[in-house]
């Protein structure tokens, strides 16, 4: 449309001055046009140049080791001899607790929002809720291994050891001492952490559910809860799982809260009071030591691996809740 | 909505109908104690955070340097380092963030490319921020030989990227197409229209994003440790290994010394109430924007 207005008329190209002004608007023009073009480019190539380098700087390790890499747990740097399979197994196992104590409770809360909660506490309350998802993750951390952690360790493990640890099925799970730090305790202080997450994405798209439904299934005589669980949550449910997803992403790339209480050990438990590590964990805590090549480029591989998975939960995540907005939009 | 739930005399006595209201109670109080519970982890934390770092907030905690273990000090060099490193990071970071949703919302709204670049942007905001710490690492450390400020400052610029994207982009959405009609009927040219038209239309909204993206990166741990490392001395040097509040409450807080504990619990405190303020005032902005 703009552009009509900078077409030399042949009046116009008559006067000199008036054509270098126009030339100059025209090439302003051009110039912001190629600036805003690369710019978003530039954001596709930062993804590509991280692959790429993550990729380069694996490639010691992973020719070294070849698949043996993602399916032994020895983790020796003095032989460096390195297999991935522990802290992958303790960023997926972390994460899955995680979700299955906060997606509920999130979806719970996202239900308080829409449905019950009193008009003029909804804001201050979802305010609340949504700063908890500003605070950053080494608070998380530190907070989590001085006061949780020791909270955890007198009152609530010596309460599962002794109830659920003597269960048969259970008892594998619930084995040890209570050491305080360890995967249940990452796994709870992840779930509060991707809590807020859950919640607000959720509670955006309940509240994308067109009334008149609601208002039918109310006049059919349905509970609040009959028309949460049998409407808002199937016309929503592409929208949750995408939240969820995306809390998903959130929990396995998660670092500093989980490096300060998971204990940091190489080893696959079966009990969850166990200390263990992730891959982000190991990470942060060996890189800046980690001396040769070998080693480096180990971590530098499990990164690879974590960012793989995870651009694959978050692209799934994204694609979800570009589905819902197709159909709700 | 609230009144299907009232009983008529005939229905209450039947059984089943007993049951789906009690059912519905039950869930009923369940969202309450959800409710209850997520804003309870924010209190205990807040009140842990103010319990054990406020008494070391002093003059001292600005004023003076890291110590070694077993003598005070305070929190100057991690403090200065953090706000050069976060400021340069989105002195680094804005401009590119800004002017790639300024393509996708003015120029290729429509575009391939604006799909593809809002697809990626969206899964680069929520990727693991280590991994761009190892990035960084890669591309600027190793090459240079040493760790260094400007590797971090790099690091949280690509952090405050995505975040500005999608926040410049959502907000020239929002501004009226009539409005850039309007002026380019004015004969306005393109980058006119933008600058004064949409840029001033969405200003706050953008401010916002830009607010978000520092609150985010003032307290980004990870990304930090393998590039900008960390620093017992005083230093600006940006050649140099720099000190961040982050890394030293990292370092300090796994440390064994009551001292540094200390100071890692005083350093939480600061970052927690530095970036609460700045998403509160973000909120405020955005929403006295709207009315």
């Amino acid at each position: 449309m703009t552009d009509i207005a900078l077409q030399d008329g042949p009046e116009i190209a008559a006067l000199p001055a008036r054509a270098r002004v126009l030339r100059r608007l025209r090439l302003g023009d051009a110039t912001f046009y190629a600036l805003t073009q690369a710019a978003a480019i530039a954001v596709l190539a930062l993804l590509g140049g991280v692959i790429i380098a993550l990729l380069l700087g694996a490639m010691p390790a992973l020719s070294k080791f070849g698949f043996d890499f993602v399916t032994t747990e020895r983790w020796n740097p003095v032989t460096e001899v390195f297999g991935a399979i522990a802290p992958i197994y303790g960023t997926i196992v972390t994460s899955i607790i995680a979700m299955l104590i906060a997606v509920p409770i999130g979806l719970m809360i996202a239900l308080f929002l829409t449905e019950l909660c009193p008009i003029p506490l909804r804001r201050p309350i979802g305010i609340t809720i949504e700063l908890l998802a500003g605070i950053p993750s080494i608070i998380y951390g530190i907070w989590g291994l001085f006061v949780f952690a020791p909270f955890l360790q007198q009152y609530v493990q010596p309460a599962l050891i002794n109830t659920l640890g003597g269960l048969p099925g259970l008892s594998v799970l619930f084995a040890g001492p209570p050491y305080g730090i360890g995967v249940l305790t990452a796994a709870l202080i992840l779930a509060i952490m991707v809590l807020p997450f859950i919640t607000s994405i959720s509670r955006d798209v309940f509240e994308a559910v067109p009334p008149f439904l609601k208002e039918a299934a109310f006049g059919l005589g349905c509970t609040t809860w009959e028309v949460f669980r049998n409407v808002v949550v199937p016309y929503t449910r592409v929208g949750v799982i995408g939240g969820v997803m995306l809390a998903l992403g959130r929990a396995l790339g998660e670092t500093m809260a989980v490096t300060f209480v998971i204990g940091n050990a190489h080893r696959i438990s079966s009990s969850l009071l166990a200390p263990g590590t992730t891959i982000s964990a190991t990470i942060a805590n060996e890189f800046t030591e980690a001396v040769g090549d070998i080693y480096t480029s180990a971590l530098i591989a499990l990164g690879l691996i974590l960012f793989v998975i995870t651009f694959i939960v978050l692209a799934a995540a994204r694609y979800m809740l570009l589905r819902i907005e197709r159909r709700i939009g | 909505m609230v009144q299907t739930v009232k009983t008529t005399a005939t229905t209450a006595r039947t059984p089943l109908y007993a049951g789906r209201r009690r059912r519905n109670a039950m869930m009923i109080v369940l969202a309450w104690f959800a409710a209850l519970f997520g804003m309870a982890w924010l209190a205990l934390i807040l009140g842990a955070l103010l319990w054990e770092g406020l008494s070391g907030v002093s003059l001292r905690a600005f004023t003076e340097m890291t110590p070694p273990p077993g003598s005070g000090g305070g929190l100057l060099n991690p403090i200065v380092g953090s706000l050069i490193l976060t400021g340069l990071g989105v002195a680094i970071g804005t401009p590119i963030g800004i002017l790639a949703g300024t393509y996708m919302a003015e120029y290729g709204r429509y575009n391939k490319l604006t799909s593809v670049v809002r697809f990626i942007n969206d899964i680069l905001l929520s990727a693991p921020s280590i991994v761009v710490g190892l990035f960084v690492y890669e591309i600027l450390v190793r090459p240079m030989g040493h760790f260094s400020g400007i590797a971090g400052a790099v690091a949280l610029a690509i952090i405050v990227i995505p975040v500005v994207v999608r926040t410049t982009e959502d907000m020239l959405l929002l501004v009226p197409n009539t409005l850039r009609e309007a002026a380019a009927a004015l004969g306005l040219p393109r980058a006119y229209v933008v600058h004064r038209i949409a840029y001033g239309a969405a200003r706050a909204g953008i401010v916002t994003g830009i607010l978000l993206a520092i609150a985010r990166i003032s307290g980004e741990t990870a990304p930090l440790l393998f590039t900008a490392l960390n620093n017992q001395f005083w230093s600006t040097n940006l050649n140099a290994p720099m000190a961040s509040l982050p890394a030293v409450i990292f370092q300090f807080a796994l440390s064994p010394y009551n001292d540094w504990q200390r100071l890692a619990w005083t350093g939480a405190l600061l970052i927690t109430l530095a970036v609460l303020a700045l998403s509160i005032i973000a909120r405020a902005l955005s929403s006295s924007d709207k009315n």
